[in-house]
């Protein structure tokens, strides 16, 4: 994929393995995944399964995906070596992988394009998906607008308020937003909504699932199409440095960045792959959004995987500063990989976040999304420990535009 | 007790449809919940189905969503859902739990089953189990004595209708229409396709629910289907009355019409 001219892989898409990290045959990756749905949507489910199993092994479909993420999306995306700000990681050598620079300012273009394609294979005219701080509904919109696809994006009315500048990018897409107002008018809330919807329209229409959450097949295919992240990287660091990173970092809300930077990394025994949830306001302060560091295994959104519960099985609304990571579940793939120990996770609370969020823009000129500048602080305390030695791949997952209002409020700017 | 066996049994040899009603436990407070469903029986339903309230009820519309969210704002508990199953029990009538999975998950799927059982509960609907999910908890029902319902729906291809039904005792759930549940001003002509295509799979009695919401739906449903399944038409009248007394009384007139229409 780096190398001009060459043509994206049924590798690069989904591995080459011999990894043993793809989910069976009922999407379970090990406890985790599955289906938990009305079964009225199972067929559907099968169906994308079905057109999605062809589609990437299918030359035509691996072109038109390349096609778009190259000329489109604006692949391959660069990698950023952050001297000045790695000063503050005891000297470790810090390296950004620059998804910030992608068409619409996050990975999740990677997904979208690769979801609106399957759309079209599945003979579908219209997309429906949920949106938390706008990213994913804009990058949906964006992709139903180059593909002709009717759009309809569910937003809870709280975040429709927090992020109103999103919503009016998904209006000027041509995208239908409906404003979410029951439960806590979140994003747990707009993907209820988004459930509803396509349960009821299901014969014309595909929910373009947002991240690697979800019954199966969807965290399967949403982290596929967001690999390339870690395939491209891998191959750069390479490149740069002339041997991988000792640690990749990513910033973990629903997961799917975090995925698509470690995937490509799972077989390299030697390389620590580290995710970063958001502690908000801290531990005990009870607002928070560490599902996977201080929640428990359940059934959320379609799949077994941890969330943040009560001792009956009431979803806790999650807190954060930053909308992506606000999210009480997680893929499916992040908890089997934190149960069998070949990722770690951690909290960084809002003030950690906004301090990396801030050094990096002085040091480096690079404003981030605050979701991934959860992950920039985790790469600083992870410096101070592995050394001056160690070189950290960082996943910059998005760009810190949207958060322009969340910062001026944070910072009296 | 009263089985869902005998209730079948009972409502074939009157040549009849059985009439199930749903509430949410705690709604619309939690003895006005057990008050709620003794009405609904004595003006002729069969079998009560107890919803289990749960913070994401991604099956449900408007008005079950809205009995759910003051059920939970009311501090209802798994054991206020079973203190109601006991009470409603007590009235003669065959009562369930319906409830997504994960408060089952979480509670422990045996002590979930063995205390429902204690409490006079006869089985449970589990909307978002689907069979390749339910062998942990048709082990732990069947250990309990208690039925397990399953759903199938007009997208169900033959295949998966043997899975469901391969799962399901006491009866099996058509869900008439694709959507959420909500009453609708015509029952889907589907449903009836549904059941003949479930009959072709199992023995079982068959009950139809989603989007029926009068007499005279309950009339056209009892024609092909073993049960007639109603929930947010009665919630409705609750949410819409002054008080409770009143919206008991509400209810319990539609019931009424409802059991008429069964029995035509």
């Amino acid at each position: 994929m780096a190398n001009e001219g060459s043509i994206l892989t049924a590798a690069d898409l989904v591995g080459n393995g011999p990894h043993g990290d793809d989910p069976d045959m009922h999407g379970k990756f090990g406890l985790f995944g599955g289906r938990f749905v009305p079964e009225a949507l199972i067929p559907a489910l099968d169906e994308v399964a079905a057109v999605y199993e062809k589609a990437k092994n299918d030359a035509e479909f691996l072109r038109e995906f390349d096609h778009l993420l190259r000329t489109y999306a604006g692949r391959p995306t660069t990698l950023t070596d952050v001297r000045r700000f790695s000063e503050e990681a005891g000297g470790a050598r810090i390296v950004l992988k620059r998804e910030d620079l992608t068409h619409t300012g996050a990975h999740k273009i990677n997904n979208v394009l690769g979801q609106a394609l399957i759309t079209k294979r599945l003979g579908k005219k219209r997309v429906i998906a949920e949106t938390g701080a706008g990213q994913h509904g804009v990058a949906t919109a964006t992709a139903a607008a180059l593909l002709g696809l009717e759009c309809v994006i569910y937003m809870g009315a709280v975040d429709c308020e927090r992020q109103a500048l999103n919503v009016a990018r998904m209006k000027l897409l041509g995208a239908t937003v409906v404003p979410v107002t029951n439960g806590s008018q979140t994003l747990k809330d707009a993907i209820n909504e988004a459930f509803r919807d396509w349960v009821t329209n299901v014969d014309t229409t595909h929910y373009l699932f947002g991240t690697v959450a979800g019954p199966h097949p969807f965290p399967e295919m949403v982290r596929d199409f967001a690999r390339i992240i870690g395939v491209e990287a891998r191959r750069q660091m390479l490149e740069l440095t002339g041997r991988l990173p000792d640690a990749v970092c990513a910033a973990v809300g629903g997961g799917s960045n975090a995925i698509g930077a470690f995937h490509a990394f799972i077989g390299d025994e030697g390389v620590q792959l580290h995710g970063y949830e958001a502690a908000g306001r801290g531990l005990d302060s009870g607002e928070h959004a560490l599902t996977l560091t201080a929640g428990s295994v359940g059934v959320l959104h379609g799949s077994r995987t941890y969330v943040l519960q009560d001792d009956e099985g009431q979803t806790i609304e999650s807190h954060s500063i930053s909308a992506g990571l606000d999210y009480p579940g997680v893929g499916p793939e992040h908890a089997w990989l934190k149960d069998s120990g070949r990722a770690t996770y951690h909290g960084i609370t809002d003030d950690e976040a906004m301090a990396a969020f801030s050094l990096l823009a002085r040091t480096e000129g690079i404003i981030p999304a605050i979701e991934s500048s959860h992950a920039l602080a985790g790469a600083l305390k992870l410096g101070r420990e592995l050394g001056p030695e160690a070189t950290i791949l960082v996943n910059l997952s998005g760009r810190g535009d949207k958060d322009m209002g969340t910062a001026m409020k944070y910072f009296n700017l | 007790m009263t089985t869902l066996q005998t209730v079948f049994a009972k409502a074939k040899a009157d040549n009849r449809a059985a009439l199930v009603g749903y509430l949410p436990a705690g709604f619309p407070s939690k003895d006005g919940a057990i008050a709620a469903a003794a009405a609904l029986v004595e003006a002729g339903c069969d079998v009560i189905e107890i919803g289990l309230p749960y913070s994401d009820p991604l099956l449900d519309g408007p008005t079950i969503q809205d009995a759910v969210h003051r059920a939970l704002s009311n501090g209802t508990r798994i054991a206020d859902v079973m203190r109601t199953v006991e009470g409603v029990a007590a009235t003669g009538a065959a009562t369930l739990v319906m409830t997504y999975w994960n408060p089952i998950d979480r509670y422990g799927a045996e002590r979930f089953a063995r205390d429902l059982a204690n409490a006079g509960g006869v089985g449970t609907i589990t909307p978002d189990l689907t069979p390749e999910e339910s062998e942990p908890w048709r082990e732990a029902s069947a250990a309990a004595g208690i039925d397990t319902v399953f759903l199938v729906a007009p997208s169900s291809t033959e295949q998966r209708i043997k899975a469901v039904v391969d799962c399901c005792t006491g009866f099996v759930y058509a869900a008439s229409l694709m959507g959420v549940t909500g009453a609708r001003e015509t029952v889907n002509a589907a449903a009836e396709g549904l059941v003949a295509r479930t009959r072709q799979h199992t023995d079982l009695p068959v009950c139809v629910g989603l989007g029926v919401g009068t007499g005279a739906q309950a009339a056209e449903v009892a024609a092909y289907a073993d049960g007639v399944i109603v929930g947010s038409a009665f919630i409705r009248r609750l949410l819409d009355a002054p008080d409770e007394a009143a919206g008991r009384e509400s209810a319990a007139v539609l019931a009424r019409d409802m059991a008429k229409g069964v029995r035509r």
